[in-house]
């Protein structure tokens, strides 16, 4: 491996002691010289008509500066161009409970509040679709009228290869269905946004968001300015984990406020709206059928999902493919149906959260091959390192694997763990379960179509050889600020304190597309090495003539640059910076990043390609209680293949999130409603149930290194992937400690209570969804497998 | 609105103030003395990112009014570095990686500094217990702990360092 100084090692994060002291400016610290409060009006209903708004008395009310509603704002906007299905405001109609109405600026919240309650809303109700039955049945109701069937959002079919051929060859076929309930990212920072509209007519919003691009596409159309007159800034994202991804009501309507009253406009949503606003995991229903040789190997795989997607689009159509894109990146598959609907209904909306509608088909997935496994009496682990994706490759549908791991990540966890001593020998009540989960380390493709690069960076040195970076990316947390300032430190030759990184804020910072689909390290970090290349080769140039040493010859290191074959011959960095800026004038370079192209060529190959594949293998160990049916997670071993650890700590850190993240979502998080009403029944951190020092377990961390080809260092994505192997795991591990298949998450001391009862009574112990709906699934699209799938002989 | 004149004790500071009793102590630490170091995640007592401390002890700044708290001592994250010097606990959170997005953090380290005044040889399982009712998304709490492990071993090594020295 190449010689490396700052890449690797664990350094602290750059703004690590503005957090810990205090420091850090989140976008409800914020406070600008006369500035207003706004508070937004949201539907009780979840489904209705507005006959008629009347703000005449909230615009009475003494420091009331301004109201709004739906007319004010009446163009739609959403975060996919297919899905542009939002109000600011809600104009005609409310589809949730918790849809914004009408907004109030005021000299306090106090009297935006009191301004709320004097709005008066005349609505029609209309019948409530809560479940994804209910909204599949009722046709002559709908909740939009744009779609690919009433109520459906999103319905899609595709065949890789011929299945029936492929389940033909099959010894043996088996059909599960599971169910993963819906969960909530739970911020601990609730959103907020501030907005100015100065004289000039330029508008600014700071706004707790990771994708500020993105916002500011949506300000300009909603609000009919040109973009260049809006300024869109990221404050530090107190927690994302994909709910701040989207545009929203509230961005806008401050903006509004802003340029109606001439003065700042606050707003900061209260934790009840948080739960509203949502954009959480879908919940998903799954069915899945496999067909397995007698030793396990795949022939041919259908998956069917039904997706709840709440009452917008949002990333939904994403969404509803990335239920089916990733199953094929872990195991060789080489004949693959998938059918997925995505289902409005009268509910807070679904979006993306960590894993994007891949942790639910990873569950179903692994929790399916652990019974095939022991239906056959076949080792669970074998029967998957047996039939792990070669790098490079092609899946069945058309995605590029460029490096894989897996192997490793499995052989380290099942030894680390003493798997095969402990699988189905350990006493009741307590057992082990494994699972394997692959992720994207960035989409292939932008969210709006276009040719122009994922994400840029541009780079300055001032005279001192201090170095600034400008990368349009949000820092949720995770470190991309600290990642850009590793990565031009180690290419430069300097340490990461001689790095200022200036991210974020669209007119200062070249375009990045944001803090999603795990991009930033890849992509952002891609663009620092081209940008910091193109810098180091000037100031080589310089060095080189200065020093007459040749080019190539020459190394940065240390804040030096100098004769490798002499290493007394060299510069200070400072010194090359200012040789370089009298050779070449001011020195700045720039640098970006466009992901291969994806290769599919059928209509929703977009979703699933990525420059790269990261890799998780998992084991969990569970005591289970049979008086209680409480579960408890009593360690967890992970490796993951992340290329290269950039900061190994930071690796670490992501990997115990996403432990942490998928616990949750294994045992208890749930985003539940009443039925009829459509009001959440937990909208609280109280009565959401979230994991806290007591229940996380022991972890374990393996990184696996593959040095990936299209990373910078060689380096894929850490940020949601080792999320997904632990709910099957967990669920894999219940199974063993007590018997009984909870094929329903979350895995509550209910389910398993009833699932024990079932056992004692004679039955399977199996708690779960028995059925899907029926659905008329339009004719799939074909799609010709690449080459090496083509012909199915080598299986026979 | 009703103000009432009130004198609070924050970071070693006296401040008086003229605010409305019901306004709680969050936000009069926010919003009266722009102390924003203090967080806020749900404004009833879930959470814990508002943690400050009284008189050493943990509390919920956003469950207390400020009028009850005239002469006592209120410490708030800001008040925690000395002449600009990091705390062994903000050095150790910086280091280990605990802080992610940072939000919790400032609850998180005020109720980790109570722990080690009381105890300054928590086991793991004391630090699990004392940080249980602050919330944290990002971390797992696995780099917290560690951080807090850190602190404490490096308070003890000062404590041992001034008493050779005495």
């Amino acid at each position: 491996m190449r010689d490396l100084n700052v890449i690797g090692k664990p350094w602290p994060k750059v703004d690590a002691l503005s957090k810990c002291t205090g420091e850090t400016r989140y976008a409800d610290d914020l406070h600008l010289p006369r500035m207003l409060y706004a508070k937004i009006l949201r539907s009780p209903h979840a489904h209705a008509r507005i006959r008629r708004i009347d703000v005449s008395r909230a615009r009475a009310v003494p420091g009331v500066h301004a109201v709004l509603t739906g007319r004010d704002l009446p163009t739609r906007f959403g975060i996919l161009p297919v899905s542009q299905d939002e109000e600011a405001l809600c104009v005609e109609k409310v589809r949730f409970v918790g849809d914004p109405v009408a907004a109030v600026a005021a000299v306090d919240e106090w009297t935006a509040e009191e301004a709320l309650r004097l709005i008066e809303v005349e609505y029609e109700p209309l019948p409530a679709l809560l479940t994804m039955e209910q909204a599949l049945a009722e046709s002559s109701v709908r909740i939009h009228e744009y779609g690919d069937g009433p109520n459906m959002h999103k319905l899609v079919s595709l065949e890789f290869g011929d299945v029936a051929e492929g389940f033909a060859q099959a010894d043996y076929v088996r059909e599960d269905i599971f169910f993963y309930a819906g969960s909530t990212h739970l911020p601990l920072e609730q959103h907020a946004a501030v907005a100015h509209y100065g004289p000039d007519g330029r508008l600014t919003l700071w706004s707790s968001t990771q994708t500020p691009h993105y916002v500011h596409r949506a300000l300009a159309k909603v609000l009919g300015l040109p973009p260049h007159r809006i300024r869109v800034i990221a404050t530090p994202v107190g927690g994302g984990f994909g709910g701040k991804s989207d545009p929203f009501s509230h961005e806008i309507v401050v903006a509004k406020l802003a340029m109606l009253t001439g003065r700042p406009v606050k707003i900061t949503l209260t934790r009840e709206e948080v739960f509203y606003v949502h954009r959480g995991r879908h919940p998903v229903l799954m069915w899945i059928k496999t067909g397995v040789r007698r030793d396990g190997t795949i022939t041919a795989m259908h998956v069917r999902s039904f997706l709840d997607g709440g009452a917008y689009g949002s990333y939904g159509v994403a969404t509803t493919y990335y239920t089916g894109a990733l199953q094929t990146v872990t195991y060789k598959i080489p004949r693959y149906k998938f059918e997925g609907v995505r289902v409005f209904t009268n509910k807070p909306p679904c979006g993306p959260k960590r894993g994007h509608g891949t942790p639910q088909p990873r569950f179903a997935l692994e929790v399916h091959l652990d019974k095939i496994a022991e239906d056959l009496g076949l080792d669970p682990v074998e029967m998957r390192r047996r039939q792990i994706v070669e790098a490079p490759s092609l899946t069945v549908n058309w995605l590029r694997i460029s490096s894989c791991g897996l192997r490793a990540c499995i052989d380290r966890v099942v030894e680390a763990s003493g798997f095969r001593e402990k699988f189905r020998r350990l006493p009741f009540g307590r057992g082990v379960g494994f699972a394997c989960s692959a992720y994207l380390s960035g989409a292939g493709l932008p969210i709006y179509w276009n040719d122009m690069p994922h994400s840029g960076v541009q780079i300055k040195i001032d005279r001192e050889g201090g170095v600034t970076v400008f990368c349009g990316s949000a820092d949720i947390g995770q470190g991309s600020d600290s990642i850009l300032a590793y990565i031009v430190a180690e290419i430069l030759g300097i340490l990461p304190e001689d790095v200022r990184v200036v991210t974020a804020d669209t007119d200062l910072t070249p375009v990045d597309l944001g803090s999603y689909s795990s991009r930033v390290t890849v992509m952002a970090g891609n663009a620092a090495v081209e940008a910091a290349e193109r810098l180091r080769h000037l100031l080589f140039r310089a060095a080189a003539e200065r020093l007459d040493v040749p080019e190539d010859q020459l190394l940065a290191r240390g804040r030096r640059i100098f004769d490798r074959a002499d290493p007394d011959r060299g510069l200070d960095f400072a010194e090359a910076a200012q040789l370089a800026e009298a050779r070449f004038g001011t020195l700045g370079a720039v640098g970006s990043y466009t992901p291969p192209k994806p290769l599919g060529r059928y209509k929703g190959a977009g979703v699933g390609p990525s420059p790269s594949y990261s890799y998780s293998a998992c084991v969990a160990q569970v005591s289970v209680d049979p008086e209680t049916g409480f579960v408890r997670v009593e360690k967890i071993w992970i490796a993951h293949d992340i290329g290269r650890a950039i900061n190994p700590r930071l690796v670490e850190g992501q990997i115990h999130g996403s432990v942490y993240m998928g616990l949750g979502e294994a045992l208890m998080e749930e985003q539940t409603f009443r039925s009829r009403l459509g009001v959440h029944t937990a909208p609280s951190m109280l009565d959401y149930k979230s994991p806290t020092t007591w229940e996380m377990p022991e972890v374990e961390c393996f990184l696996i290194e593959t040095d990936d080809p299209h990373g910078p260092f060689g380096a894929k994505e850490a940020g949601q992937g080792p999320l997904l192997p632990i709910p099957p795991a967990i669920a894999n591990a219940v199974y063993d400690a007590v018997g009984v298949r909870i094929d329903e998450l979350p895995i509550t001391p209910e389910k398993v209570l009833k699932g024990l009862e079932d056992k004692a009574r004679g039955g399977s112990g199996r708690i779960g969804p028995t059925s899907i709906p029926s659905l008329a699934w339009p004719e799939p699209i074909r799609v010709e497998p690449p080459p090496e799938w083509r012909s199915l002989g080598d299986l026979t | 609105m009703e103000k009432h004149l009130i004198t609070l004790k924050v970071n070693g500071e006296l401040h008086t103030l003229a605010v409305p009793v019901f306004k709680t102590l969050l936000e009069v630490l926010r919003e009266d003395l722009n102390l924003t170091g203090t967080k806020h995640g749900c404004e009833l007592g879930e959470c814990g990112a508002c943690t400050v401390l009284v008189d050493g002890e943990p509390v919920l700044s956003c469950l207390v009014l400020p009028i009850e708290l005239q002469g006592r001592e209120i410490l708030t994250i800001e008040g925690l570095m000395e002449r600009g010097r990091p705390h062994p606990l903000q050095q150790a959170f910086a280091e280990m990686g605990a802080a992610q997005c940072g939000y919790c953090t400032p609850g998180v380290v005020l109720s980790a500094k109570a722990l080690l005044d009381r105890n300054p040889t928590p086991t793991r399982q004391e630090i699990a217990e004392a940080l249980s009712g602050n919330l944290c998304r990002c971390t797992g709490y696995i780099q917290i702990l560690e951080a807090v492990e850190r602190a404490a071993a490096q308070l003890r090594d000062v404590r041992s360092a001034a008493t050779d020295g005495r």
